[in-house]
């Protein structure tokens, strides 16, 4: 669905999606990263479960929420990929703990 | 236009005793003020809560405990009507605590209010740190205890105003909304009221307008003492259940949908409905010391809104002697009390007897000088 540009500049940042490696180029975002990857879906909802995906890429819809470096609910659209990062998608509610 | 009752106040202590008044006539006016009003009902945490209300007032006890007995069947009702669930649980409740001081204090608080409801009984257990472990596994460790009463519950405000607003409509009731009160004139047991450059006429007129009230009511001869008081809330994401269902906490609780509340400062300073770093950060520090797994949640929300509070503490309840269609209703627990201002309270207002819980509930409990310590 996405593609880069080809004057962009070499994929030289690696970070992990649910543990598989990614390269982007410096300066792209999480969310940039997921939708290079093909991973449309970033989430699935607290509530209903439904899939939810980048969508404003501005930091304002909060749809593309995902836990970056263990700390959940993160802007992906807002955070710039960097080298080590890993990124999990959350699918369904968060566990910060049992009942 | 005319009505047979006018409400000044659309919150949740207005719009109950509307909906009650629904029950003797349709012709009944609600006046909302402006998104910009001080709304202690969009605020409000949500408990409908019984524990520990009521130190040395059995008769507020009486009354607060027959809501609580009606809501389960008063938020059924509304659902009927309008489709909402209110999210009304009556789940119990506890109140947690932290050292041997508090147990002692808070043991003796409960031992108080069960001797001073006599024969009809007051249900208290105190559990110690193992029992409250297995109902609640998420406490912290300097949780060293907690008060339980089957009593207390949980509704959210948000949804309950909602579906009193939707069932009112269908009642035939009127909502007006952004119609700030001008001016009010009475008239051989006519009220005139002007509001939003209209102009309205009833038998009935009552003034349930939170901090509102006051001023209000003056003009009807009627002294409704509230002041301003802030309370502070925190909203986290959505988690999964890391709080009990089968339990309410006084002031960390999770929504149907999975947010974490945490609320319960208290804080006089006018009217200034502004959150503050420090006291949030003292909220959300004494709720990860009750549950350490909340250090790892994020909070999405804040907010302060300012409870409508008299010197006591209590509702005040009032009928104007010189213009007798004319009554004030104000209470800091408008979530707690709506199911008893609906089926009750507005029976009174209908013309009906005033209900025995509520006799003390009149400003003239302010003028009596306070006994010495």
């Amino acid at each position: 669905m996405f593609r880069r540009r080809p004057s962009d500049a070499a994929a030289t940042v690696t970070l992990t999606v649910d543990g598989e490696t990614l390269s982007v180029r410096p300066g792209e975002s999480v969310a940039a990263a997921l939708l290079l990857s093909g991973r449309a879906e970033a989430r699935a909802t607290a509530v209903s479960g439904a899939p939810r995906g980048p969508y404003c890429m501005m930091g304002v819809c909060f749809e593309c929420l995902v836990s970056i470096d263990g700390v959940g609910n993160r802007q992906a659209c807002m955070v710039e990929a960097t080298d080590g990062m890993r990124v999990e998608r959350q699918m369904g509610v968060r566990r910060i703990g049992a009942a | 236009m005319n009505y047979d009752a006018i409400v000044i106040g659309g919150g949740l202590v207005g719009s109950a005793i509307a909906h009650g008044l629904t029950r003797h006539t349709r012709s009944v006016l609600v006046l909302d003020q402006g998104d910009r009003a001080f709304r202690a009902t969009r605020g409000n945490f949500g408990l409908v809560w019984v524990q520990s209300k009521g130190d040395g007032a059995p008769h507020y006890v009486t009354w607060t405990r027959r809501s609580a007995d009606l809501w389960a069947d008063f938020s059924a009702a509304l659902k009927d009507d309008s489709g909402v669930d209110t999210h009304h649980r009556r789940t119990t409740g506890i109140h947690l605590l932290v050292s041997e001081q508090e147990v002692k204090d808070r043991t003796a608080l409960m031992e108080r209010l069960k001797r001073q409801s006599g024969n009809e009984g007051y249900k208290y257990r105190m559990l110690d740190r193992a029992e409250l472990k297995d109902l609640l596994p998420s406490v912290g460790p300097d949780v060293v205890g907690a008060s339980w009463t089957p009593y207390d519950g949980v509704a959210n405000p948000l949804y309950t105003i909602r579906a009193v607003h939707a069932s009112l409509a269908k009642r035939g009731a009127v909502y007006r909304p952004a119609m700030t009160v001008e001016s009010l004139a009475h008239r051989d047991g006519t009220f005139t009221v002007k509001a939003g450059g209209e102009t309205f006429q009833t038998p009935k007129l009552v003034i349930a307008a939170g901090l509102g009230t006051k001023a209000l009511a003056a003009q009807l001869g009627m002294r409704v003492p509230v002041e301003p008081q802030r309370g502070q809330v925190l909203v986290t994401e959505r988690l999964a259940p890391i709080l009990s269902d089968r339990v309410t906490v006084t002031n960390v609780r999770q929504t149907v949908e999975g947010s974490v509340m945490i609320g319960d400062s208290q804080e006089d300073v006018g009217f200034d409905n502004r959150t503050t770093v420090p006291v949030l950060a003292e909220m959300a520090a004494r709720a990860i010391q009750r549950f350490p797994a909340l250090a790892n949640a994020q909070i999405v929300r804040t907010w302060a809104a300012l409870r409508v509070m008299s010197a006591d503490g209590l509702p005040i309840y009032v009928q104007s002697r010189e213009a007798p269609g004319a009554f004030a209703a104000t209470c800091h627990s408008g979530v707690t009390l709506a199911a008893v201002h609906s089926r009750v309270l507005a029976d009174w207002i209908a013309g009906g007897p005033r209900p025995e819980e509520t006799l003390k509930l009149v400003p003239e409990r302010f003028d009596v000088p306070q006994a010495a310590e």
